[in-house]
């Protein structure tokens, strides 16, 4: 009997550095979060799209690998990279100290700032006192959560939601105040919208290296240093072959965000 | 594993195990008191009144509590009309969209319960109450609701663990109950194993706490069916 189990634990052993090995990066699993318009989204095919989307399908025929991209929950997706169920992760996560702590970051690939939004003529002033007692929705976990419950935690009422269309949701219903989030996400997906007529952007723009990170990156397992590296350099070459920013330039007002 | 950071914020726990006892205590009674009467006139009440019941009944039994959840805090609350009616006030707040649909739901599958019960009284007992001479609420009253609450005591104990562990989806609409504060630990600390083991220990405790109430009543209320001792 304890042979058997012997001889199975180093059987799965064998098996774990065997896939360890095994990996040449010819085959990618990227994770998204296709609930992020214009960065990533599912368009009405119900296939994935947007510009990571874009990206990540260009920067696999850079890398000469064969990419698959998984649609994944914002909650959780660390844990999910972590516990190997894709390689990569290209959902607008913004590269910061915290989740350096848990997993590797490539170079940024686009960054911008964030921006509270409200209803139009709302008065809504952006400070302690402004924010005092005010309902202010934010997607959980983002960037703009941690901002805004270090900031504004303790005097504003923070409700957090799964994905950013549930604070649209909210906002347009009258629950909320006002919302943060990065600016283009607000434009492209609420503002520029029907239902979003009758909203704006209020009070400056956030962009606070200690808050919202030095940009956007790919996620990656510390233990995969090779695929940090080899997807660096893809984007790159993508950068200076102008592949990139024929890419951004699909998406209107894109320019002022993108590498140089 | 590593549970430091679970104890560090172990009142936002304790903030999300009050708001969970909060919210299932309140619809279960809520739903219980709709239940009764409903459960009753569903046996004994006209035509008119049986159907609508049967309803209510169906529809909420029909669809999953999450949808119906969904109907009432994000789908109402894209009417105009909603918005500016007298209930906004309450609807507005994602507390009692919760609220209003776990009372929906729960007195749903109460209506059911209690409906069986009354249904499958005795024939001889009823017989007995009719010859002498009571009236239908006067046996309502005396003969067929004791006994039926009583029977129906072991299902209603499994749906109140049901409602319990069905609270849980509380957390997707922005409450912050026991699943919620899992949720923002899990998100803040990258620990999806410690902070979800967290809290579904503490629902285990308020189940453990809740089978053994139920045990309790019903060693007393089916007293008179365990054998005697001695």
């Amino acid at each position: 009997m304890k042979k058997i189990v012997l001889s199975v634990i180093a059987g799965v052993l064998a098996m774990s550095v065997g896939i360890a090995e095994a990996k040449d990066w010819k085959k990618i699993r990227i994770a998204t979060e296709g609930a992020y318009p214009p960065f990533n989204l599912v368009d009405a095919d119900g296939k994935l799209a947007g510009f990571e989307i874009d990206l990540a399908n260009a920067l696999c025929e850079q890398m000469k690998a064969k990419c698959t991209l998984v649609k994944q929950d914002w909650d959780g997706m660390i844990p999910a990279l972590k516990a190997k169920k894709f390689d990569m992760i290209m959902a607008s996560m913004s590269i910061t100290d915290e989740r350096k702590q848990q997993v590797d970051f490539s170079d940024w690939y686009y960054r911008m700032p964030a921006q509270f939004v409200a209803k139009k003529g709302s008065g809504l002033v952006i400070s302690a006192e402004g924010l005092k007692g005010k309902t202010i929705g934010v997607q959980r976990e983002t960037v703009s959560d941690k901002f805004l419950t270090d900031n504004f935690g303790s005097v504003a009422d923070i409700k957090r939601y799964a994905t950013q269309d549930e604070v649209y949701l909210d906002l347009t219903a009258g629950r909320l105040d006002g919302y943060i989030a990065d600016i283009i996400v607000s434009r492209d997906a609420f503002l520029s919208k029907p239902e979003g007529q009758d909203y704006e952007f209020v009070g400056p723009q956030f962009s606070d290296e200690k808050w919202f990170g030095e940009g956007i990156g790919a996620a990656i397992r510390k233990e995969d240093k090779d695929l940090t590296e080899k997807f660096n350099k893809a984007l790159a070459e993508l950068v200076a072959n102008g592949k990139y920013k024929e890419i951004a330039a699909k998406y209107p007002d894109f320019d002022a965000y993108i590498r140089k | 594993m590593d549970f430091s950071a679970i104890w560090q914020n172990f009142d936002l726990y304790l903030g999300g195990l009050r708001l969970t006892l909060e919210l299932v205590s309140g619809c279960l009674a809520l739903g219980l008191t709709l239940a009764v009467p409903l459960g009753v006139l569903a046996v004994y009440g006209p035509l008119w009144v049986r159907v609508p019941i049967g309803i209510y009944s169906y529809c909420f039994r029909g669809t999953p509590l999450l949808v119906q959840m969904f109907l009432i805090y994000y789908g109402l609350g894209q009417f105009e009309a909603v918005q500016q009616s007298i209930f906004w006030p309450v609807l507005k707040e994602a507390y009692w969209c919760a609220l209003i649909s776990f009372t929906l739901n729960t007195g749903a599958y109460t209506v059911e319960i209690i409906r069986g019960a009354v249904a499958t009284m005795p024939h001889g007992e009823i017989e007995a109450a009719r010859a002498c001479g009571m009236s239908t609420l006067l046996m309502l009253r005396r003969i067929v609701l004791p006994s039926a609450l009583r029977r129906a005591l072991p299902a209603y104990g499994n749906e109140v663990i049901f409602m319990l562990q069905g609270s849980s989806i509380a957390s997707i609409i922005t409450l912050v109950d026991l699943t919620g504060a899992a949720r923002i630990i899990n998100s803040r600390y990258y620990l999806p194993f410690e902070a979800f083991l967290t809290a579904g220990l503490l629902y285990m405790a308020i189940t453990f706490v809740l089978v053994g109430g139920f045990r309790l009543l019903e060693r007393r209320w089916f007293a008179h069916l365990r054998p005697r001792e001695g």
